[in-house]
């Protein structure tokens, strides 16, 4: 890279850094993004008397349904979910239920958290509202790849749904120091002839590691070649600005992608 | 680029802090794969080049310094059982295979891995003779992957995610993927095993981008179909010839060369009578359309196993006076072959090893057949007088070079078998004559560091054959049989090794012994070579570890 373009490109990011910081100020409050304990406890009673009949107490006696571990055979979001209750469906195989809003909500929060009247609710969006967020206001499409488009940086998401839950997908978006996993953590490396390589580490050892590095190349360093050598511990990306509704569709639309098979 | 920065160049992104991502450009495209002599430094196939000739034009090693070989890194497999893989080397990283389908991405100078794709397989995947996969193929962005459950799997290269992963074949009916895909244009081409399970064979190959089929050749012809008439009523639909070993790619004929395996069951012929085409030939396919140009057939109506699943090595050559494209051959059935690729047509066919199951080749090189007495050892043995292990032919010595086993014999015993859905069908049994009755004897594989058999029911050689004369120019003994391929280069080298754990380098001129490694276990694959900043390296694998050798620094 043209030496220009590398100072043009430095001063870029610290302009970004100083932006995304200030707009930190913003910060979310998790109870934004997650249903109360006293609204999972009452849907857990709710659900007991209205819907263990045929889903069974752990949710799972109907066909490619386990509403403990969030399987549902269309749903996605909450909305789905209010509406199949609310309106029925399989041609009368479920019927409508008129329930009061609270208790609606209730049933939701005991589904999201998993059964577990003490656990925690996180709200899932809408999955098509999340997907275009994920590529425009959200930013995630600049580091991120999802099934063979979009960058290296960051690391791929084709099938993070099926691997994270609801809450660690928030924690991600709403902390995302938290959920960077040690071995993402960003490399900053100063070659003998000065060549600064940054990069997302994907492997390392006493005397070598691997990486992305910034323009997408995988690369060894030997360490011994080095004169510096750092391991940040803070995530490139800042806590999400996104709206608790905004937040809830990424989610939804994270839980969507689950691999290839 | 400066010297310890090594890059899996092209993809550059400079725009990206601009948020507007750029797509990686192609990184191998085809015309890379097609050109693989113009650039050593790399082994873009299985093979390392269309022709598979494995000889490299790389120079830095040579038969003065190669004693000066040391090992620069080693990579130990995680999974037990033979290590079969060929690795690829493109741009300074190594795409490399184990059991039974893990993919890696290895920096090609210190051997560390950048990501690792694990495969889990069907449970109901089986295959004859262990859980092997051969390799992997790569064009643009992508690693292709056959799967023992007979999927074949698109990865990024950059990441190793999955980008599509198709079904090839129906598991249950025991089809399987151990072969390296081969890329030809914008299509991945891949075989399936089976031949021991009364599968019906086939090839079959996929757009690159998106996994759709493109075209499916049978190597059992249908009804109606020319050949068919050579099986008797439902014969066919479980008779093998199954395609497990990459082939070869003319791009000026447009034709790839594969070998197809044995017919089934395998060892009692009488039970599928006729010559059971195109089991144990060579078959030229038209990459774009799947269509057959031609045949021949090495081994009719086989009743030994003597799959011709070898390398079909492409060579330009003088023969008998005029320039000709040859195809080089060295089957299981103990006989050299040579043939003329652009029609199949048959020029010489001479036995390296000792072979009594026929007493010639007629002037089309179809075999006088002379079955053995019931009781009586047949020669080669079951495994042939060679196998899959990849050939190697030198433009510089113009000679073939192969791994041999000599003085091995089997004694085979039909049975009638009854066709059941993914379960073994192989027509009986056999058993390697040995001097002693009830002594160890040579199998698949080697598992044990002690050689109990010893020679005494056969040995390896590697055989300096020149092809125009059907005689071997020199040959190098071995204690023990070899399943390991050959690797040439410019400088006269010829590397190779075998199940005793050795690596050695010979001089392909004369077969003298240059320089040899203890690596302690079986090789059963080929050998290459790449150049990475300047330097030549040698990667081989022994037991479950993969050392890349360098000259000392």
């Amino acid at each position: 890279m043209p030496r220009l373009r590398r100072l043009f490109l430095s001063a870029l990011a610290a302009l970004l850094l100083v932006f995304s910081f200030t707009r930190d100020v913003a910060a979310q409050a998790l109870g934004d993004h997650q249903y109360t304990s006293a609204a999972i406890e009452a849907g857990s009673r709710v659900y007991t008397s209205e819907c263990a009949l045929c889903h069974g107490a752990n949710g799972d006696e109907e066909d490619a349904i386990n509403l403990r571990l969030g399987q549902f055979r269309r749903a996605q979001s909450d909305q789905d979910l209010r509406d199949v209750i609310t309106g029925g469906i399989g041609g009368g195989r479920m019927p409508a239920f008129d329930l009061q809003p609270d208790e609606l909500v209730g049933i939701i929060a005991y589904i999201r958290a998993g059964f577990d009247a003490s656990g925690v609710a996180v709200k899932v969006g809408d999955a098509a509202r999340g997907e275009e967020l994920f590529g425009g206001d959200g930013g995630c499409a600049s580091c991120h790849r999802v099934n063979g488009r979009g960058p290296y940086l960051g690391p791929d998401l084709s099938d993070i749904g099926a691997i994270r839950t609801p809450a660690a997908l928030q924690r991600a978006l709403l902390d995302p120091d938290a959920a960077l996993r040690p071995i993402d953590r960003p490399i900053r490396a100063v070659t003998r002839d000065g060549e600064t390589i940054r990069g997302r580490r994907l492997n390392e050892d006493t005397y070598t590691v691997q990486l992305i590095d910034s323009q997408q190349r995988l690369i060894s360093l030997v360490k011994a070649d080095l004169t510096e050598y750092e391991v940040g511990s803070t995530s490139d990306k800042r806590p999400t600005t996104l709206s608790a509704d905004a937040v809830a569709d990424l989610i939804g639309y994270l839980l969507t992608l689950r691999g290839i098979r | 680029m400066n010297r310890f920065q090594r890059a899996a160049t092209a993809g550059v992104f400079a725009l990206l802090a601009l948020g507007a991502a750029v797509n990686a450009g192609a990184q191998v495209p085809y015309e890379r794969i097609l050109n693989a002599a113009d650039e050593p430094e790399n082994w873009l196939t299985y093979h390392g080049s269309y022709s598979s000739l494995r000889f490299s034009t790389l120079s830095q090693i040579t038969t003065e310094n190669v004693t000066d070989l040391e090992s620069k890194w080693v990579l130990q497999n995680q999974v037990f059982g033979a290590w079969q893989s060929n690795p690829i080397v493109v741009d300074g990283i190594m795409y490399i295979t184990e059991r039974p389908n893990d993919v890696m991405a290895v920096d090609a100078v210190t051997g560390r891995v950048f990501w690792m794709y694990r495969h889990t397989n069907d449970e109901a995947a089986a295959v004859c003779c262990g859980a092997n996969n051969r390799g992997v193929a790569v064009l643009d962005d992508k690693v292709f992957m056959g799967t023992l459950d007979a999927r074949l799997i698109a990865l990024d290269r950059t990441n190793g995610q999955p980008l599509w992963d198709i079904e090839v074949a129906d598991v249950n009916q025991a089809y399987s993927i151990t072969m390296a895909p081969l890329v030809v244009k914008d299509k991945v081409l891949v075989g399936v095993g089976g031949g021991e399970f009364g599968i019906r064979g086939f090839i079959a190959a996929y757009d690159a981008d998106t996994g759709e089929e493109a075209w499916r050749f049978y190597t059992i012809p249908g009804p109606g179909e020319p050949g068919h008439e050579t099986w008797e009523g439902d014969d066919w639909e479980h008779g093998g010839a199954p395609i497990w070993l990459t082939g070869s790619y003319d791009a000026e004929l447009n034709l790839t060369y594969w070998g197809v395996g044995n017919p089934g069951p395998d060892w009692n012929p009488g039970q599928r009578p006729g010559d059971n085409l195109y089991s144990d030939a060579v078959i030229a396919l038209n990459p774009d359309t799947g269509e057959l140009d031609w045949y021949f057939q090495f081994t009719p109506n086989d009743g030994y196993d003597y799959d011709a699943v070898q390398v079909p090595l492409l060579v330009d050559m003088e023969w008998e006076g005029e320039a000709r494209k040859l195809m080089l051959w060295a089957n299981r059935n103990g006989y050299f072959y040579v043939l003329d690729r652009t029609d199949g047509e048959f020029l010489s066919g001479t036995p390296f090893v000792k072979v009594n199951w026929s007493s010639g080749l007629d002037e089309n090189g179809r075999p006088i057949q002379t079955p053995q007495p019931a009781g009586a050892p047949t020669w080669p043995g079951n495994q042939g007088g060679t196998n899959w292990y990849p050939p190697s032919y030198s433009p510089r010595t113009e000679l073939f070079y192969f791994a041999a086993w000599e003085d091995y014999a089997t004694i085979y015993e039909p049975e009638e078998s009854v066709y059941r859905e993914g379960r073994m069908f192989l027509g009986g049994g056999f058993r390697v004559l040995s001097p002693t009755e009830g002594a160890p004897t040579i199998g698949i594989g080697r598992s044990t560091p002690i050689n109990n058999w010893t020679d005494a029911v056969g040995h390896g050689s590697v055989i300096a054959m020149d092809p125009r004369t059907g005689e071997a120019k020199w040959k190098y003994d071995q204690f023990d049989v070899s399943d390991s391929g050959m690797l040439t280069t410019e400088t006269n080298l010829l590397f190779t090794g075998g199940r005793e754990g050795y690596f050695h380098a010979l001089d392909a001129r004369t077969g003298e012994l240059l320089w040899k490694a203890s690596l302690g276990a079986q090789i059963v694959m080929a050998p290459i070579t790449f150049m990475v900043d300047g330097k030549q390296y040698v990667s081989v694998i022994s037991g479950h570890t993969l050392v890349t050798f360098g000259l000392r620094d």
